[in-house]
C-alpha cells in the first residue's frame, strides 16, 4: 500500500533520511523505531509532503507521492498524528473533530463520522465542550487520533502516539489503534517505545541516523539479541 | 430570497439614515453638527478598515502590517479615476439624473480601487505567504513604505502637494453601505468551511495541512479580500476629503488599525468594530493630547496585552458563533451532557 524506495531527505545541509527503504502492507500495522534524532518524524513528514526528498520515490497505492501538497495527499487517504499531538488548543474537542472531517461537506456524515470518534474514545465525549489545551496529554493524544480518523484515512500515520503518557493511558491509546486498524485503516506507527510498538506491529525496520539497519518480522526483531541489547533495554 | 429582502432593506435603512443624519448632522440644528458628521464618516472608514485587517490578523493569523498600504492604494487609484476619467463617464450616462451621475462614478472608482487593491495583495501575497514564519509582516511593512514612496513622485497624483481636487461623492450612505458589506462579508465566511479553514491555518498551520486544507490559498484569499476592503475604504475616504497626502498613509496609519482590532479583540467582528470606534471617537475626545497620542496608544496595547490579552470582546463571540452552531447540532443527536470548560480545568495537564 506505501512503499518508500531509496528516499533520501535533507533540511539544509542536514542529512536526515539516507536510502530509506520501506513497505507497509495493506491492512497490518508496521512500524519504525528509532532513537532520538534518527529520523523517524522526518519519515512521516516525508510521506505527508511537509518536506520533500531529493532522492527516491514514495508510492501510495501506486500513486507517486514526491512533489503533491500535503493538502492533497491528505485528500488522498492518508492521515498524519503529528509528533507531540498538534491539537487546536483554543478550540473545543468538538470543533477539533470538526476541523479534522474538514474535508466532508456533508453535514450528516460529519455527525456520524464524530460519533464513531466518540465510541472509539468516550472520554472525548464526555469532554466535547473542553478547550483542547485543557485536556491531560493523554485526552490530548486521543484526540489527535480522533481528529485524523475524521478524514476517514485508509493509512494512518501515528508518530510517537506514547510519548510523555503513563502505560495504562499507553495501553488505552494502543488497544484504540488496534480497533483502528481491525476496521480496516492501515497504520505506520513511529515509536521509541520499541517494547510495546514490536508488540503492537506485524513488521518492523529500526531507524538509526537516517538510515534502515534492521528489519523484519515484528515479534522476529524483538528476539533479535541487537535491538533488545540497543531498544529494549535487556 | 431572504437575501434579497435582506439587502433591500439594509438599502433603505441606510438610505433612511442618511437623510436623518443630513438633515440632523449637515443642514440641522445641531451646533458643530458637520463636526460630528466628520467623526460619523471616518469611524466607519475605520470599521472598515479593522474589520478587514482582522480577517487577516485575527482569523486566519497571518500578521500583516501594511494596512495602510492597501488603504492608499485604493484611495489614489479611486480618485484618479475620478479625476481624469469622471467627466468621460458622466457622458457616458448623461442620461441619468446628476445623482445617479455621481453614483456611477462613484461606482467605477470603487471597482478600479477593490481590482488595483486585490491585484497588490496577490502580488503581496503570493510569494510571502508560501512561506512560513514572519515574512508577510516584513514584506507588508516593505510594501507600505514603497507605495507611500512611489505615491510621493508620481506627479499625476499630486506628489508631495497632495492629491486636489477629487469630487466629494461618498457621503454616510456609502461609507455605511461599505461597512455592511465588509461585516456581511467576514461574518459569512467565518460560518463557512472557509472560516474553518482559517481558523485551523491560525491554530496550526501542519495540522491544518495535514488533514487537507490548502493553506496557502487560504491564506492569500484571506489576504486578497483584506487587502481588497482596505482599497475600497480607501476610495471612500479621498471622495469624502476631496484631497489625498501621503501623510494619511504612514506605517503610523497601519500600527492604529493593529490596535483597533488588538483593543476590540483578535478575530472577533464586534471587537473591531469597537476598537475603530473607540480610536476614532477617543482621539477627538482628548485633542489636547494629540502629540501624545502614539504614546497613548502603546500604552493602552501594553496594558491589554497584560491584563487583558485577547481584547476587549476577544475570541468570545467567535467561538459563541461556533458554539451556537453546534449545540444546535447537540441537540439535534439527542440530549448530550455539556461540561463547562471551568468545571474541568482541573484534570487539565
Ligand atoms: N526542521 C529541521 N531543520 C533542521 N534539522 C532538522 C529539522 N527537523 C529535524 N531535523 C534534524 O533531522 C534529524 C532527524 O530528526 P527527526 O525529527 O526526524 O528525528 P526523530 O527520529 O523523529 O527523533 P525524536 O524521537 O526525537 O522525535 C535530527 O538530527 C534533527 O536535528
Ligand atoms: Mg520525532
Amino acid at each position: 500500500m506505501l512503499t518508500l524506495s531509496h528516499v533520501s531527505t535533507r533540511y539544509g545541509s542536514i542529512q536526515a533520511l539516507t536510502d530509506v527503504s520501506l513497505e507497509v502492507e495493506k491492512g497490518s500495522v508496521a512500524t519504525l523505531i528509532g532513537a532520538n534524532g534518527a529520523g523517524k518524524s522526518t519519515a512521516l513528514r516525508s510521506i505527508m509532503g511537509l518536506c520533500q526528498p531529493h532522492a527516491g520515490e514514495i508510492l501510495f497505492e501506486g500513486r507517486k507521492l514526491n512533489k503533491i501538497p500535503t493538502h492533497r495527499i491528505a485528500a488522498m487517504g492518508i492521515a498524519l498524528v503529528p509528533e507531540g499531538r498538534a491539537v487546536f488548543a483554543n478550540l473545543t474537542v468538538l470543533e477539533n473533530l470538526e476541523l479534522g472531517g474538514y474535508l466532508q461537506r456533508d453535514g450528516k456524515r460529519l455527525r456520524l463520522d464524530i460519533d464513531h470518534v466518540y465510541e472509539v474514545f468516550p472520554r472525548l465525549k464526555e469532554r466535547m465542550a473542553q478547550m483542547a489545551g485543557t485536556l491531560s496529554g493523554g485526552e490530548q493524544q486521543m484526540l489527535a487520533i480522533g481528529r485524523a480518523l475524521m478524514a476517514h484515512p485508509r493509512l494512518l500515520l501515528l508518530d510517537e502516539p506514547s510519548l510523555g503518557l503513563a502505560p495504562l493511558m499507553v495501553h488505552a491509546i494502543f488497544d484504540a489503534v488496534d480497533r483502528i486498524n481491525r476496521e480496516g485503516a492501515t497504520v505506520l506507527l513511529v515509536e521509541q517505545n520499541a517494547n510495546l510498538a514490536l508488540k503492537r506491529s506485524r513488521k518492523a525496520y529500526v531507524l538509526e541516523t537516517g538510515r534502515i539497519i534492521m528489519q523484519g518480522d515484528s515479534a522476529d526483531l524483538a528476539k533479535d539479541p541487537r535491538v533488545q541489547e540497543a531498544y529494549l533495554g535487556e | 430570497m431572504k437575501r434579497i429582502f435582506f439587502v433591500l432593506s439594509t438599502l433603505s435603512l441606510l438610505g433612511l439614515l442618511q437623510w436623518g443624519v443630513t438633515t440632523l448632522l449637515l443642514d440641522g440644528p445641531i451646533r458643530q453638527g458637520p463636526y460630528y458628521y466628520q467623526i460619523l464618516i471616518l469611524a466607519g472608514i475605520n470599521i472598515v478598515l479593522a474589520v478587514s485587517l482582522n480577517l487577516t490578523n485575527g482569523i486566519a493569523g497571518q500578521f500583516s502590517i501594511g494596512h495602510a498600504g492597501f488603504f492608499a492604494v485604493g484611495a489614489y487609484m479611486a480618485a484618479s479615476v475620478s479625476y481624469y476619467a469622471g467627466p468621460a463617464i458622466r457622458g457616458l450616462v448623461g442620461f441619468l439624473p446628476l445623482a445617479g451621475q455621481d453614483a456611477a462614478v462613484l461606482l467605477l472608482a470603487l471597482a478600479a480601487a477593490a481590482l488595483a487593491t486585490a491585484l497588490a495583495g496577490l502580488l503581496v501575497g503570493i510569494p510571502s505567504l508560501r512561506l512560513r514564519g514572519d515574512y508577510l509582516a516584513i514584506v507588508t511593512l516593505g510594501f507600505g513604505e514603497i507605495i507611500r514612496v512611489l505615491i510621493l513622485n508620481i506627479d499625476a497624483v499630486g506628489g508631495a502637494r497632495g492629491f486636489s481636487g477629487i469630487p466629494k461623492l461618498s457621503n454616510f450612505f456609502w461609507v455605511y453601505l461599505l461597512v455592511a458589506a465588509v461585516i456581511a462579508t467576514v461574518g459569512n465566511l467565518l460560518r463557512s468551511s472557509y472560516g474553518r479553514a482559517f481558523i485551523a491555518i491560525r491554530e496550526n498551520e501542519i495540522a491544518a495541512q495535514a488533514m487537507g486544507i490548502d493553506v496557502t490559498r487560504h491564506k492569500v484569499l484571506a489576504f486578497v479580500i483584506s487587502s481588497m476592503f482596505a482599497g475600497m475604504a480607501g476610495c471612500l475616504f479621498g471622495h469624502y476629503t476631496m484631497y489625498l497626502h501621503t501623510n494619511s498613509f504612514t506605517f503610523v496609519k497601519s500600527f492604529e488599525i493593529i490596535i483597533m482590532i488588538a483593543i476590540g479583540g483578535l478575530g472577533s467582528i464586534e471587537g473591531a468594530v469597537l476598537g475603530a470606534v473607540l480610536l476614532t471617537v477617543l482621539p477627538e475626545a482628548f485633542r489636547g493630547f494629540e502629540s501624545y497620542r502614539m504614546i497613548i496608544y502603546s500604552l493602552a496595547l501594553i496594558l491589554i496585552m497584560i491584563y487583558r490579552p485577547q481584547g476587549i470582546l476577544g475570541q468570545a463571540s467567535v467561538l459563541k458563533r461556533l458554539g451556537a452552531r453546534m449545540a444546535a447540532r447537540r441537540s439535534a443527536q439527542g440530549n448530550v451532557p455539556v461540561t463547562a470548560p471551568a468545571a474541568d480545568g482541573g484534570n487539565g495537564g
